[in-house]
């Protein structure tokens, strides 16, 4: 499904599972992927593996360096996504530079092939993105999803409201992904969020670790996303899609 | 008179930007809103000019190196920034920014450090202004450039050592600028090169071009050639900046390590292809998938898969002419220097002065080179160079 009709059609308390792609496993994808789709994960976000991602704390960096030693490229990950099917919307997620050197009209290109319907590139500024590759990026069914923290002004955050077309990513703290912040502590941020009643929707991610954490933010917003812990939930995993189903599980 | 500086964008031609995400945005937002206004007001430039001048002992001399110039048989001249307090240029650029630090309010600074040159002139900095001080630095540097951490921490420094990747400069910038964006609101990021996405680069340049502007002040007619190393570019684009729409010729050494045939370089004009480090477009050293490499130099401060955007555009405008010298070639020249002047200089300058060995230069040529830095932290590093162990 692409990610824009599933904001159409239900905005409750969705649950978005990031996996970065080749770990722990060059092809793990391929397990994982349908593992969190039958188990009710309402997105799925891929993650391309770079060598420096200044966004992401040491798990995610973990994540990204095990994939890259074990080989993943980004034409790996196309090659993987389509040989898998499933209804769930897909999700990329990687650093600028990445996309860059596989050549953007390209990259899109093959999104749209395998079946991913959003994109969410945190450091291609909203900006570059407007006037470089906007179109390209409509023209292949790609929804570029943004991300606003809580130093983001309100001005800025009806900014990239008017430009967003599935959801915007509202990062629940300043900080980089996997902090150990309490999400409780978000809640004037969030309810803030709330009150702005923007067109489009919102999930919320980062210290985002259980069910609580999930059932706390779904208040606010359309749902959560979560990292981190379930990349530690998967690291050294002997049954991968048991674990994948019983971490689900154990969220919604 | 062509323009070679930043545009209103934040671009060089193509180079540059400020390829952040969001969350650092408001940091960003804000340096690139205010540093000019801040940079060229009345009070600013008076404290700076007067701490280059009372602390860090500024004019720098512009030293004629009778005997090095006998051995070339040509006119050497050294811009003397080894002699600057805490011993490289780093500390013009660390004192401006702790300036415009305090005149945003922040209370703690941070900074990334390769050959801790960097680390020490933020770390002196931060003593001065009595600020917070956390130093990122990768753990192979803290290693190989023991001397810098202590000085760093006898004036009050953290110093955070860095164990992702390649553990040297590239990752302690990540380091850094991932602390950035989980202390948003009190710390500033003092940079220590060229690099880094807008306002940084000009920023920078701008605070490294009170060499050049000396070097003017000091030379009756222009010399012939300017040299200076580049790790991210900084003391280059020190040295060259009063001097673009002059006609001099600029020349830009990085370091080639093994040599840049071998896959131990860090020449990245030479071995990079375009793309984003550090939130800046430039010339990146990486893979067609775009990882980046680690690279190899055996000069911390050169060990670096980046470089300031400025350069990559003045490569390409022809301004400037680039090349490369081996760590072999580097310790040679800091050898010979050290032997004929008594001045032991920096691995990094080490770069710069081996280049005399490439330049069909004439015997009428004045040749000045940018003495980026002071040697002492490199001691270890020459003895076994010495012993035969290198
Ligand atoms: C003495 C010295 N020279 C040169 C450099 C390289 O930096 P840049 O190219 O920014 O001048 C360093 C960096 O640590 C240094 O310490």
């Amino acid at each position: 499904m692409n990610i824009k009709s599933l904001f159409e059609t239900k905005a409750e308390k969705l649950l978005n599972i990031y996996i970065t792609a080749g770990f722990p496993k060059l092809n793990s994808l391929e397990q994982i992927i349908p593992a969190l789709s039958n188990a009710g994960t309402d997105i799925i976000e891929i993650g391309i593996p770079y060598s420096d991602p200044i966004s992401d704390g040491p798990t995610i960096q973990m994540s990204n360096a095990q994939a890259i030693n074990n080989g993943i490229t980004l034409e790996a990950i196309f090659n993987q996504l389509e040989k898998i099917e499933v209804n769930t919307p897909l999700v990329l997620m990687g650093y600028f530079n990445s996309i860059l050197q596989f050549g953007i009209k390209e990259f899109c290109k093959q999104c749209k092939n395998v079946g991913v319907s959003g994109l969410i590139i945190p450091d291609l500024p909203i900006d570059v993105y407007l006037k470089k590759y906007q179109s390209t990026f409509v023209e292949n069914e790609l929804s570029n999803i943004f991300l606003i923290t809580p130093e983001t002004s309100e001005e800025r955050i009806q900014f990239i409201d008017r430009h967003s077309s599935s959801f915007i990513f509202a990062v629940s703290s300043s900080s980089t992904t996997g902090n150990s912040k309490n999400i409780e502590d978000s809640q004037e941020y969030l309810q803030g969020l709330k009150e702005m009643n923007l067109n489009t929707s919102i999930l919320v991610g980062f210290n985002i670790r259980n069910r609580s954490n999930y059932e706390f933010v779904s208040q606010y917003a359309s749902g959560a996303i979560i990292g981190s812990a379930f990349i530690k939930h998967i690291n050294n995993s002997q049954d991968i899609i048991d674990d994948v189903s019983n971490f689900v599980k154990n969220i919604k | 008179m062509k323009n070679y500086q930043v545009d209103t964008n934040g671009y060089y031609g193509e180079y540059g930007g400020a390829y952040i995400p969001e969350m650092l945005y408001p940091n960003v937002n804000q340096l690139q809103y205010t540093y000019l206004n801040i940079i060229q007001s009345e009070k600013f430039k008076k404290e700076f000019e007067d701490l280059l001048k009372n602390y860090v002992g500024r004019p720098t001399p512009l030293y004629y190196a009778k005997r090095l110039s006998a051995y070339y048989k040509t006119n050497i001249y050294l811009k003397r920034e080894d002699l600057c307090h805490t011993g490289a240029h780093k500390i013009n650029n660390a004192l401006g920014q702790i300036l415009l630090a305090k005149n945003l309010n922040k209370k703690r600074i941070i900074a990334e450090t390769g050959a801790g040159q960097h680390g020490v002139a933020t770390a002196t900095a931060c003593a001065l202004m009595g600020m917070e001080c956390d130093i990122f630095m990768g753990a192979k540097d803290i290693q190989r450039q023991a001397p810098n951490v202590e000085r760093m921490k006898m004036m009050g420094a953290r110093v955070v050592p860095v164990h992702s990747g390649s553990k040297t400069l590239k990752d302690a910038t990540n380091e850094a600028i991932r602390d950035w964006i989980n202390n948003p609101s009190n710390t500033h990021y003092i940079i220590g090169s060229v690099v880094g996405p807008h306002p940084y680069p000009d920023m920078v340049a701008r605070f490294q071009s009170v060499i050049s502007a000396e070097v003017k002040k000091q030379l009756d007619t222009n010399p012939d050639y300017i040299i200076a190393c580049i790790g991210g570019g900084s003391n280059a684009m020190g040295i060259f900046y009063h001097y673009l729409n002059d006609a001099v010729k600029l020349i830009g050494v990085e370091a080639a390590g093994h040599g840049t045939e071998t896959n131990m370089s860090a020449a990245t004009l030479a071995l990079g292809t375009k793309g984003v480090l550090h939130a800046a477009f430039s010339k990146v050293m990486q893979t067609k998938d775009g990882q980046v490499i680690e690279p190899h130099s055996i000069s911390a401060g050169l060990d670096y898969p980046g470089i300031g955007p400025q350069h990559a555009f003045l490569e390409d405008e022809g301004r400037v002419m680039y090349d490369s010298v081996t760590d072999k070639e580097a310790l040679i020249a800091a050898k010979l220097l050290s032997k004929t002047e008594g001045i032991i200089p920096a691995l990094e300058s080490a770069h710069a002065l081996a280049y005399l060995e490439k330049l069909a230069f004439k015997d009428s040529d004045n040749i000045v080179i940018n003495l980026s830095g002071r040697g002492d932290k490199d001691l270890e590093t020459y003895t076994k160079f010495d012993q035969n162990e290198y």
